[in-house]
């Protein structure tokens, strides 16, 4: 996983961000204004390992700031905000302060941020959650590709809960998602 | 016939209506905040709200192909309710995001001292947040409401190029001329301007520094009333350049002012304009 001192490293010659981060250690509330206006002070420019410009500013912007403001930035942020913060949830010391926007994110009924609470972020989730997570996935038709050690976590009460769904869907003579329909015959098999 | 409606309050709308409006070629839209049927009484009402016309919105709207952006404010019925006010200090926090692209609607509604000091506040903060201003005329006493708003527009010190004057009618369009701001028309069903009335205002008037928007919302009203704008147009002669214009270029121009309109996914969209980037990240 992309660290923090890589993000570092290859947004060093931006000075703009490098001034912002120096006055978001001195003044903690000044992050609620610039964080919104990232992409335009700072750039969008893709830059590794699927980050980009603005993301990885976001990441360095946060880590910067007390964890209140991080749940501030998050409560305040619009969509591409809100993906970024979960974006960056795993490389922030900020432990179980990460739940409450995990959970938040998956009630929304918006695919990318469903999504992205079940990246590494999602490692936070209970089981319970976890599952409950996955299978609103498979409803709204977002990819299993992205849902973070799935093989790993996949277990016999997802099975059951994808068996059931998939029952209904046959019922209604609509189609399971290949990918949920080969995850429960991973399951079954196991 | 490519639309833009620079006001439509699509919170209040169907997924039926996002359905008419891309079939009739409605590919962006402004939702300005504003009030709702009933009135609002704590600060985090607003921030609700918000969030819904930056979030939830443009969300819904970009599965019919429409882009939305927002612009953000406390309106001027709901600056009377002290309880409300507290909004203020959380407009910055918005008035900084991407999709927001101008501060609105204020303006006045019975033109109170409460009206009068949020009314200055929030021209002082699209200032300091380089955006441009979206005035609402009231629908009571609107002469002297129109002149009054010019008044402050002018005392406040924003170029009247970057303030849109909105719901004016044939009385109320000279002053607003006049004075140098954009002139918005709402057509309505029943009240504000008819498709017909637009059309002679324009032939009076012209189509410079002219924003047409059906101002759909709870009340009765309808999404299509831009298109059938257009087609009244050109039953009365005007050409599809001119049409495009006032329906799509006008908006184009008067919202691009912000540096953060996006219409890079929307299809034809066309060219930017005069060097003002209508693309992501372009101020």
């Amino acid at each position: 996983m992309t660290t923090l001192d890589e993000l570092r490293k290859e947004l060093a010659g931006n000075d703009r961000l490098t001034e912002d981060l120096r006055r978001v250690a001195e003044k903690p509330d000044t992050v609620g204004g610039l964080f919104p206006a990232a992409g335009r002070r700072y750039g969008r420019e893709p830059l590794l390992d699927g980050w980009t410009t603005d993301e990885a500013a976001r990441a360095l912007l946060l880590a910067a700031s007390p964890v209140e403001q991080v749940l501030a930035v998050y409560r305040y942020g619009d969509t591409a905000e809100k993906l970024a913060v979960l974006k960056a949830l795993p490389l922030l010391p900020i432990g179980d302060s990460a739940v409450p926007l995990l959970e938040d994110a998956l009630r929304t009924n918006d695919t990318r941020l469903v999504a992205a609470a079940l990246g590494p972020a999602a490692d936070r989730l209970d089981q319970e959650a976890w599952r409950q997570a996955v299978l609103k996935c498979v409803f709204m038709g977002v990819p299993l590709s992205g849902v973070h050690r799935l093989a790993e976590r996949a277990d016999g009460p997802l099975g059951a809960m994808l068996g059931a769904f998939a029952q209904e869907r046959q019922a209604a003579g609509r189609d399971m998602p290949p990918d949920a329909l080969a995850l429960l015959d991973q399951l079954k098999e196991a | 016939m490519r639309i833009f409606d620079p006001h439509i309050h699509m919170t209040s709308r169907t997924t039926d209506d996002y359905q008419r409006m891309a079939d009739a070629g409605v590919r962006a839209v402004v939702e300005p905040a504003f009030w709702l049927g009933q009135p609002r009484t704590n600060p985090g009402s607003f921030t609700d709200y918000f969030d819904s016309i930056i979030g939830w919105e443009p969300f819904r709207a970009s599965q019919f192909g429409i882009r939305h952006h927002a612009t953000i404010a406390l309106n001027p019925k709901e600056a009377n309710d002290p309880r409300c006010r507290p909004v203020l200090d959380l407009l910055p926090r918005y008035l900084a995001k991407d999709g927001v692209v101008a501060v609105g609607e204020i303006g006045y509604d019975s033109m109170t001292p409460a009206e009068d000091e949020v009314f200055a506040a929030q021209l002082a903060l699209a200032l300091d947040h380089d955006l441009p201003a979206m005035v609402h005329t009231p629908h009571r006493d609107k002469a002297r409401g129109t002149q009054r708003s010019l008044d402050v527009i002018k005392e406040s010190g924003i170029a009247p190029e970057r303030v849109v004057l909105d719901h004016l009618n044939e009385v109320t369009v000279a002053a607003a001329r006049e004075a140098g701001v954009w002139t918005g028309f709402s057509i309505y069903p029943d009240t504000k301007m008819s498709p017909e009335r637009m059309v002679a205002i324009l032939r009076e008037f012209g189509p410079e520094r002219v924003l047409v928007n059906s101002a759909a919302d709870w009340g009765k009203s309808d999404p299509l009333l831009t298109l059938h704008t257009g087609e009244a147009l050109l039953k009365a002669g005007f050409d599809e350049d001119f049409v495009d214009r006032v329906l799509w270029r006008n908006p184009v121009e008067f919202y691009g002012q912000s540096g953060r309109l996006d219409l890079s996914d929307v299809a034809d969209a066309g060219p930017t304009f005069a060097g003002n980037s209508i693309l992501r990240g372009g101020s």
